[in-house]
């Protein structure tokens, strides 16, 4: 190979003016365009809200560990899961991947100087700030006690809580999401590289393209429901009033109709992540590319077809029951193909062990775990004995907490090189990644057990038989913070004391990682060309045995 | 309190419940030690700097792979399907002759009416070895009524009935509970539920407070509300005759055909503008607020009783008396 194969790997004198030193003024962060500091904005905001969100669950699991309560009152406990729901669903895992990874990410994945629409994109992170001061007034004056489903007629006539300025926080946020997604779409589709063909794209980027459909389809449909709710509490708009005629049902399906495609609005970005990273880290092509690609379509699309199967006891025909049923099990099979994908890209690898693996692979144990558990739940007699139950609350965690949490992580780590230039400390990564694992099923094993035996969801007090279970998932609870904050630790440290990372530390051959790290406010040097295929560690292997250079093949030859 | 009032399969229903809980346990544990077997075995042959011989999987061969695993899981599934449908579709079916109990939901109590007058509060005595409907309305929220031992939860609406139904096996003292959000002491609305040999359940009904049966106390208020004044053949208002009218199709004056059940029956007397009969003038006063979902369970209870014994009850109505008019 000569040098002309690598027209990305720039002399190291440029390696100054990278997109960290365009301004060091809050003002010059406040109003940059720039995606990769936008990215970065976001991911101060939503690690705030994950640490808000944080505490309040932590403070209900402590006070789940009696019976009959600790120091809460019913309507405290009730305001407290509400607004770790509503924080996390829509302040930190809605956001997590796509605005901090998929900002930063998707233009240098595919070879553009930024995204398509630079002050949409900023715009975003100001809705988001918006939404944001909503809740944080909800939190400040007294809290919401709707859960984050607010469901009607309580929500609408019965709460005595903060349900206006709570649905208009998320109303709020919605809107960044469908920027977010419309930006990434345009983005996508007019900027790529050269010779960046639809199926050269990396897994990562096809799983922002997805969930940027889903964002732009699905979200609206929440904006309209939740402001049908404000209309009804503030002016007695009686759309869901059944004393009027109205249907609360229907509420029911206009939330799911969002909020199940916002389950793979969750998991999809996840998926991206961990297929870089498995790639990587066995130094494989990706098994199955074009399966994985069109399994994640079929995701996106199917899974508009589904949101019918949270509603098995709320009332709606049997009939349709069973096709929400039938449509949830063939929902399944194209994350069942991924899982089987991603364990045969290990197959004949070079595998190591480093932090972005092992939390890719506690991504894929916690994956398989969500998804059969969803299996059941697809059963609708199973559902109808367990909804409503720990076995439900479970289930969502493993597959939204445990799996994108996990992929996230493995993302953070991945790239931090990347976004930093600075490499963390391998030795308390690994131990924070096991730890996490480990953590997240104390917690949420038993969970899935008292679900079973029967213990209902979102009970402050709750029969004593249960209380072996409460404890052993409060005790994981622990455990699962230290592990979440162990990262906040050390990878700061490495902001401050860390090793410089080299332009490519995982000698990976993703375009993003073929320009200095941190890369310049333009991402490339020169306008990148590409001419092979994604995850092109196959032939970077065989050079290395051959005794060649042991630096990247990238994906962009000129 | 002991596990079992949660545990205890109660029913067939129930058992067949747990047959498809275990049938899939099964299958996922089998699917989790593949998965973590293959990345076990794959760990120890192909981690970085192992001596492994490693070769291209042929193009070909992956794809008959991925195509292979794709149609097994999907086959898989669908058997998975196909069982857990044909368990619910046979749970379907409402069953005929089911001793009927009402219950009303609201925050954050339980109250039952038994067909024959009996009230409880927070606890349901049932008998065993018979079909048992539970017709469930809501006063305020969405609730849920919960029955664990039965495997069985259904929301509870506002306006609205939806119904439960089973036939328990097991005797004894089990545990319900509320399951849908429903505001502050959500946790708290709880109750027993009691399954007792049908002799007993004889026994205790009969040893209930003295009070008439549901349909005899919706007689007095079908005249006490003046419903008698006009819904009785020769009456002077023109109102639908409610004799052998449950069960049977109704036409609307909006052209629309409607069986006459219970919600029906019930939207007649609370939203009388809903559901109007062809033929007859919107004449029918708007009776929420005025009765109550109790109140409303006994006078659907004595329309229904006009079918199901037609001869044997004639309404004795005073002409005086003025009031309801057709729905």
């Amino acid at each position: 190979m000569t040098d002309a194969a690598l027209p990305f790997v720039p002399p190291l004198d440029v390696r100054r003016g990278s997109y960290l030193d365009e301004g060091h003024t809050i003002l010059s962060w406040l109003t940059t365009t720039d995606h990769k500091r936008i990215a970065i904005l976001y991911a101060l905001s939503i690690t705030v809200f994950f640490l808000i969100g944080g505490v309040a669950i932590g403070l209900v699991r402590l006070e789940l560990i009696s019976p009959t309560g600790l120091f809460l009152t019913s309507d405290e406990y009730n305001r407290l899961f509400t607004i770790h729901g509503i924080i996390m669903v829509w302040f930190f895992l809605v956001p997590s991947i796509p605005a901090t990874m998929g900002n930063f990410l998707v233009p240098m994945m595919i070879g553009a100087p930024d995204v398509a629409f630079p002050r949409l994109n900023l715009l975003s992170w100001y809705l988001y700030v918006g939404g944001a001061v909503f809740t944080v007034y909800v939190l400040l004056s007294g809290g919401v006690d709707t859960g984050w489903t607010f469901y009607p007629p309580f929500s609408s006539e019965y709460s005595h809580s903060n349900v206006i300025p709570a649905a208009i926080g998320v109303f709020i946020v919605g809107f960044s999401s469908i920027a977010t997604g419309v930006n990434f779409l345009a983005t996508i589709h007019m900027l790529r590289a050269p010779g960046m063909t639809w199926f050269r794209l990396p897994l990562f980027v096809w799983s922002m393209y997805t969930v940027s459909v889903v964002m732009v389809l699905a979200t609206p449909v929440l904006a309209m429901s939740l402001l049908l709710i404000v209309a009804e509490r503030l002016f007695g708009l009686p759309i869901f009033d059944p004393s009027a005629g109205g249907d609360p049902v229907l509420f029911q399906h206009l939330f799911w109709f969002y909020s199940h495609p916002a389950v793979y609005i969750m998991i999809l970005p996840a998926m991206g992540v961990v297929s870089e990273v498995f790639a990587c880290f066995a130094r494989r092509r990706v098994f199955g590319y074009g399966f994985m690609v069109f399994a994640m379509l079929m995701i996106a699309v199917v899974g508009f077809m589904v949101w019918g199967h949270h509603m098995f006891v709320a009332g709606q025909s049997p009939l349709a029951n069973l096709i929400f049923s039938f449509l949830s099990f063939i929902v399944a099979v194209p994350s069942a193909i991924k899982v089987f994908n991603w364990t045969a890209t290990l197959y004949r690898g070079h595998i190591g062990f480093e932090a972005p693996m092992i939390y890719a692979l506690g991504f894929l144990g916690l994956f398989t775990i969500g998804g059969l558990t969803g299996l059941f739940l697809a059963s609708v007699p199973i559902d109808i004995a367990t909804t409503d139950t720990y076995f439900v609350v479970a289930h969502f965690h493993t597959i939204m907490v445990g799996g994108t949490v996990s992929a996230f992580m493995a993302g953070i780590h991945y790239w931090w090189p990347k976004v930093t230039g600075k490499l963390y400390n391998e030795f308390w990564a690994q131990l924070a990644a096991i730890t996490m694992f480990l953590g997240f099923n104390l917690t949420f094993l038993p969970q899935f057990i008292m679900g079973w035996l029967g213990m209902p969801r979102r009970y402050h007090y709750y029969p004593d038989v249960f209380q072996i279970w409460h404890v052993l998932s409060s005790g994981g609870a622990v455990i699962l913070a230290a592990a979440y904050l162990m990262p906040l630790v050390y990878l700061t440290w490495s902001l401050f004391c860390g090793q410089d990372a080299g332009n490519n530390p995982w000698r990976s051959t993703g375009l993003e990682w073929q320009t200095p790290s941190p890369p310049p406010k333009t991402n490339f040097l020169r306008p990148p060309r590409v001419d092979a295929d994604p995850y092109d560690y196959h032939d970077f292997g065989r050079t290395e045995e051959t005794g060649g250079e042991a630096r990247a093949r990238p994906q962009g030859e000129a | 309190m002991n596990i079992s009032q949660f545990t205890t399969a109660a029913s067939d229903y129930a058992v067949k419940v747990d047959r498809l809980f275990y049938l899939e346990s099964v299958i996922a544990g089998l699917v989790v030690l593949l998965v973590t077997g293959l990345i076990v075995v794959f760990f120890a042959l192909y981690y970085r700097g192992s001596s492994t011989p490693r070769g291209e999987v042929p193009e070909r061969k992956s794809r008959e792979i991925e195509i292979g695993w794709t149609v097994a899981t999907l086959f898989s599934f669908l058997f998975l399907f196909w069982w857990a449908a044909s368990d619910q579709l046979t749970a379907l079916a409402p069953p005929k002759d089911a001793l009927e109990i009402h219950v009303i939901a609201k925050q954050w109590m339980w109250r039952f009416q038994h067909p024959s007058g009996a009230r409880e509060i927070d606890e349901l005595h049932i008998p065993a070895h018979t079909n048992i409907r539970l017709a469930m309305t809501s006063q305020d929220v969405i609730h849920d009524l919960y029955l664990p031992a039965l495997r069985l939860k259904q929301d509870i609406l506002p306006d609205r009935y939806t119904y439960e139904w089973f036939n328990a096996t097991k005797t004894g003292t089990f545990h319900f509970t509320c399951a849908e959000f429903c505001g502050t002491d959500h946790s708290v609305m709880a109750g027993s539920l009691v399954i007792m040999k049908p002799e007993d359940y004889a026994r205790w009904i009969s040893a209930q407070p003295q009070a008439d049966d549901l349909a005899h106390q919706g007689e007095a208020l079908f005249r006490s509300f003046g419903c008698s004044g006009c819904h009785t053949p020769g009456s002077t208002v023109h109102a639908p005759d409610l004799h052998g009218i449950y069960g049977h199709a109704v036409q609307l004056a909006d052209g629309r055909t409607v069986t006459a059940d219970e919600a029906y029956l019930r939207d007649c007397i609370f939203l009388p503008d809903k559901n109007r009969v062809a033929g007859f003038p919107p004449l029918m006063p708007n009776f929420s607020g005025s009765i109550s979902e109790g109140q409303a369970n006994a006078l659907i209870a004595y329309v229904k009783s006009l079918t199901t014994n037609r001869a044997a009850r004639t309404p004795n109505a005073s002409p005086g008396q003025r009031g309801g008019s057709p729905p």
